[in-house]
């Protein structure tokens, strides 16, 4: 049977932080309920529809954990029903403040093996300038329950480039995972987003400058990479083995169906999603399809993200062929000055080149 | 229409760009109920959307009225718009070689200016009846008696009686018609004579193949008659005549002496029927041609490349379009290092230029990379060679020149006099030479300079408005070549010579200019994933280097949940933005690089 990684776009928040541009509704019971119940109604119509084995399951957000332990295990067993037992990998994105809400033990016992933290930063300043409503110490006890059940692959979320943000401030968010031995780390780069709080008041944010955001990418990289981590995807840190195997599916065009509102999916080399209300989702949850959305340069795109690159093997596998002999000739360019490695067998672009990978990646496929 | 040859009027309009000339014709048009008012748009004439955004007439434009006057008799006037524009002044006298009257209209608050009077002074010298008319006497500012007083003085013709209208109003517009029944001649002219057809413009039609339009100076011409092309003896049989009215083409059966109209005769070729030629019977030809128009030689010339070199026959097919109705657009072919194929095209000034590339971008949708433009250069090599050098690519080497030289203009600004000083300093500054200064009255001024032709053709128009208020108005006339120190300016990108972006340029003022080419450049030249140099120099030498910097960070840091979609937009708009750049090298640039360079501040 095919396998599928299954996404579940949970959209509440309390509250809409300045930065944010991602789909998300204020908590209110009612909805949560109307909402967990269109959402089994979809995982129902879709596990009859396409007979596949979810070997991974994500709770995203929003944030997963304002849904409390009892929905999010409803959720869970309803994909498991109709998707099968068999799962590899089962995250959800959790709250630092929601740490006491959510029954880690119970969440194990059904099949939790992977909690993603929304830490963004070990500094209670900067957590307050980003109008997250958690401090530190909520981060430090929500490591502490999930341990505690143990779950022991951990994800933080640590962001770079954010108001007030500077090396030193950053090496010790760092530090923090490194020194709470945290598996898995995502370092996104603050950007201001158009219709956000942040973007009407850029201006008075004291950002950092685009050559020191260049610096705390790179100190990042460096410093996370000396303390065995694998910079495997431009914005992912993992410890040896510990890539998210739901998230490397978006990369290696693997098939994930996205439940919820504005969640997409790639089926069959279909690209499709809902849209992003609520109220469609739960009165009339129908899917829009995209167009173009199967090629080689889509896929090359998507690869050239990961430290791995273009293989010639993979690509073969899914289009039957070889990587196109102008990618490399256009590859080559970048090779002295170390954004690129090729071989006759793979193309990657390196840390250096990540920086700048929308470019690369830009001339190495048109 | 049988209207004696006595009444028939044949006139054009003459002004200055926004005095009135489009205005006023809508209102004889009105007034002799030319056109329906629900027809009615205003600017009629000027039929092109290029030519009614900017208010200007770029193509002469001719039609036939019917006018019942105070005497109660029906008058037939042809009326043949002249564009204003210094650039156009071969197509004025192409007009002005149709009529036996111009009507002169005046801005009754801004008086002559420079444009007005060389195209007054053509139609003196083709002995052309001029009917002053004084224009916007509504205007608060409006001082009818000065301009009158104006006329008088600088063009020595009576005006006191001329009338003075307001064209937007319509306030004593009738004046200007009865004035053309009185002043201006009728047309002299024999119908039994053999027939002599001034071609004073044409146009391609995909039904009725080159209409030729026509000014009929002896005998008749009609339907049926087998014509002969006075200068390349080709013949053709008349398929169709008629009038030019406001709105249609008006059949008839022939076309008398006197009159102005079109002839249709399965043309296929517009280069057969020549702008100035005589048309006259195959079986009963005129022993002489009228004499036809001087020719007119492009004095700017540029390199027009399409963004999309797969556009090629494309641009092509419009130049050849246009100079069907142009003949003044040279154009051949050329090719680029930088640019791939394209055109060098003849002008006869910028605003030409600037107007051609606009229709072939509007009406064509071209997307143009336009060339510095270039003057003609007359080299002398070492070898005793002398050639002429439109082109800067082909500028020979330093050592193979003997001597260089430029054309140099005639030029006459007329101005308020509080401008004098910077007037001068702008001259002085595009090394000119003082020849004198006249009064035209207590206020206005004609300063008149030899300029270097290539002074003027970037941007000389541009800076003397800003530096006047929009006040002075500028003629110029190509007298001849003077020595001059000339260098060549290239640019070098990472390394290699844009040959696009070389220009020829006196050696006084190519530091500068190389130097604000540079740092223009690099403005324009996005960030590349690899540091771009900018060099210009003059034979080898270096004078200016600038460095657009190599881009740092071009990232997509966040990919959520499976949702590419914003990667792919990106990726996308990044695609088009290629799309619109030229690959020199390893260096992207985009279209603007090329155009911003053409105009360079000057302040």
């Amino acid at each position: 049977m095919k396998n599928i990684g299954i996404y579940i776009h949970v959209p509440f928040c309390n509250g809409k932080c300045p930065y944010c541009n991602f789909y998300s509704v204020g908590v209110n019971d009612i909805l949560i309920k109307n909402y967990v119940n269109a959402v089994k109604q979809q995982i129902i119509y879709w596990g009859n529809k396409l007979k596949f084995n979810a070997d991974t399951i994500y709770l995203g957000g929003g944030t997963p954990s304002k849904l409390g332990t009892d929905y999010i295990i409803d959720i869970i067993s309803n994909i498991r029903k109709y998707f099968g037992n068999n799962q590899d990998e089962i995250t959800i994105e959790v709250n630092p403040c929601d740490y006491n809400i959510l029954d880690f033990e119970k969440l194990k016992f059904y099949g939790v093996n992977r909690i993603s933290i929304g830490a963004q930063s070990i500094h209670d300043n900067e957590l307050s300038l980003l109008e997250r409503k958690h401090k530190v110490k909520e981060i430090i006890k929500m490591i502490e329950n999930t341990r505690k059940a143990k779950i022991d692959n951990i994800s933080m979320d640590i962001m770079l480039a954010i108001p007030e943000q500077n090396i030193k401030s950053l090496k010790k968010s760092l530090n923090f995972c490194i020194e709470n031995n945290i598996n898995h780390i995502s370092t996104y780069m603050l950007k201001i987003e158009k219709g956000t709080t942040y973007f009407k008041i850029k201006d008075s944010l004291n950002l950092p400058s685009e050559d020191y955001e260049i610096e705390l990418y790179n100190t990042t990289s460096r410093y996370l990479t000396a303390n065995g981590y694998n910079h495997y995807e431009i914005s992912n840190f993992c410890k040896s083995n510990m890539e998210s195997k739901h998230n490397l599916k978006y990369w290696n065009y693997d098939d994930y169906l996205g439940i919820g509102p504005s969640a997409h999916s790639f089926v069959d080399k279909k690209r499709f999603y809902y849209n992003n209300s609520i109220n469609d989702f739960i009165n009339n949850p129908e899917i829009n399809l995209e167009n173009n959305s199967y090629s080689k340069e889509e896929y090359s795109m998507l690869r050239l993200r990961l430290k791995d690159g273009l293989l010639n093997d993979k690509f073969k596998e899914i289009f039957g062929l070889d990587i196109p002999k102008e990618y490399f000739n256009r590859a080559k360019k970048f090779i002295e000055c170390g954004y690129i490695e090729c071989n006759e067998n793979k193309i990657k672009i390196t840390e250096k080149g990540f920086l700048v990978s929308n470019s690369i990646i830009l001339n190495i496929i048109y | 229409m049988l209207i004696p040859k006595n009444r028939i009027r044949n006139f054009s309009i003459i002004a200055h760009i926004d005095h009135g000339k489009s205005t006023l014709a809508d209102r004889i048009l009105e007034l002799t109920k030319s056109v329906s008012s629900r027809e009615m748009e205003n600017q009629l004439l000027d039929n092109m959307d290029l030519e009614k955004e900017r208010g200007i007439t770029i193509k002469s434009h001719a039609v036939t009225l019917i006018y019942k006057a105070n005497d109660g008799l029906e008058y037939m006037f042809n009326l043949i718009d002249t564009p204003g524009h210094v650039d156009f002044n071969y197509e004025v006298s192409r007009s002005l070689a149709a009529c036996e009257g111009a009507i002169l209209v005046v801005d009754a608050s801004q008086g002559i200016e420079a444009q007005t009077l060389a195209n007054t002074y053509l139609a003196l010298d083709a002995g052309l009846e001029i009917v002053p008319v004084i224009n916007k006497i509504d205007l608060p500012s409006a001082d009818p008696e000065r301009v009158c007083k104006e006329i008088e003085d600088v063009i020595g013709i009576p005006a006191q009686d001329a009338p003075k209208v307001s064209a937007k109003s319509g306030l004593n517009v009738q004046d200007v018609l009865e004035s053309i029944v009185s002043l201006v001649p009728p047309p002299k002219g024999n119908d039994n004579l053999p027939l002599k057809a001034l071609i004073f413009d044409s146009l391609y039609d995909s039904y009725k193949g080159v209409v030729v339009y026509v000014r009929i100076v002896e005998g008749t011409i009609k339907v049926g008659d087998k014509i002969k092309f006075m200068s390349n003896c080709l013949d053709f049989t008349v398929v169709e005549c008629g009038y030019m009215r406001a709105t249609n083409l008006e059949k008839t059966e022939k076309l008398s002496s006197g009159e102005v109209g079109y002839i249709a005769a399965s043309i296929k070729n517009v280069s057969s029927a020549r702008v100035g030629d005589t048309i006259t019977l195959a079986d009963n030809p005129a022993s002489e041609p009228l004499p036809g128009y001087r020719t007119v030689n492009p004095m700017v010339f540029c390199g027009f490349y399409p963004l999309d070199g797969s556009k090629y026959s494309e641009l092509r097919e419009a130049l050849e379009k246009l100079q069907l109705n142009d003949a003044s657009l040279t154009f051949e072919p050329e090719t680029s290092t930088a640019l791939g194929f394209g055109f060098r095209c003849g002008f006869l000034g910028l605003l030409h230029m600037e107007i051609i590339q606009e229709r072939l971008e509007r009406e064509y949708n071209l997307d143009l990379i336009t060339t510095a433009p270039s003057v003609i250069y007359r080299i002398t090599k070492t070898n005793g060679e002398v050639i002429m050098i439109d082109n800067p690519t082909n500028y020979p080497e330093t050592s193979l020149i003997e001597s260089a030289e430029e054309p140099i203009t005639d030029a006459h600004i007329y101005a308020p006099s509080s401008y004098v000083g910077n007037i001068m300093e702008l001259c002085q500054d595009r090394r000119g030479i003082f020849i004198n200064m006249n009064y035209l009255d207590s206020e206005r001024v004609d300063i008149h300079y030899k300029l270097p032709l290539n002074e003027i053709v970037y941007d000389f128009f541009d800076v003397l408005k800003s530096r006047t208020k929009g006040y002075a108005s500028f003629d110029y006339e190509l007298t001849g070549y003077s020595k001059s120190e000339l260098v060549k300016l290239d640019i070098m990108l990472n390394g290699n010579v844009v040959d696009t972006l070389s220009f020829i340029i006196h050696k006084d003022k190519a530091y500068q200019r190389g130097r604000k080419m540079a740092e223009k450049l690099k403005e324009k030249i996005p960030r590349q994933l690899f540091e771009v140099p900018i060099q210009a120099c003059i034979g080898g030498k270096i004078i200016a280097r600038e460095t657009v910097k190599a881009m740092r960070k071009d990232v997509l840091a966040k990919c959520y949940g499976g949702d590419i979609t914003r990667k792919k937009k990106l990726l996308e708009k990044q695609k088009e933005g290629k799309k619109r750049m030229r690959q020199l090298g390893n260096v992207e640039i985009p279209q603007e690089a090329f155009m911003s360079v053409l105009k360079l501040d000057n302040e």
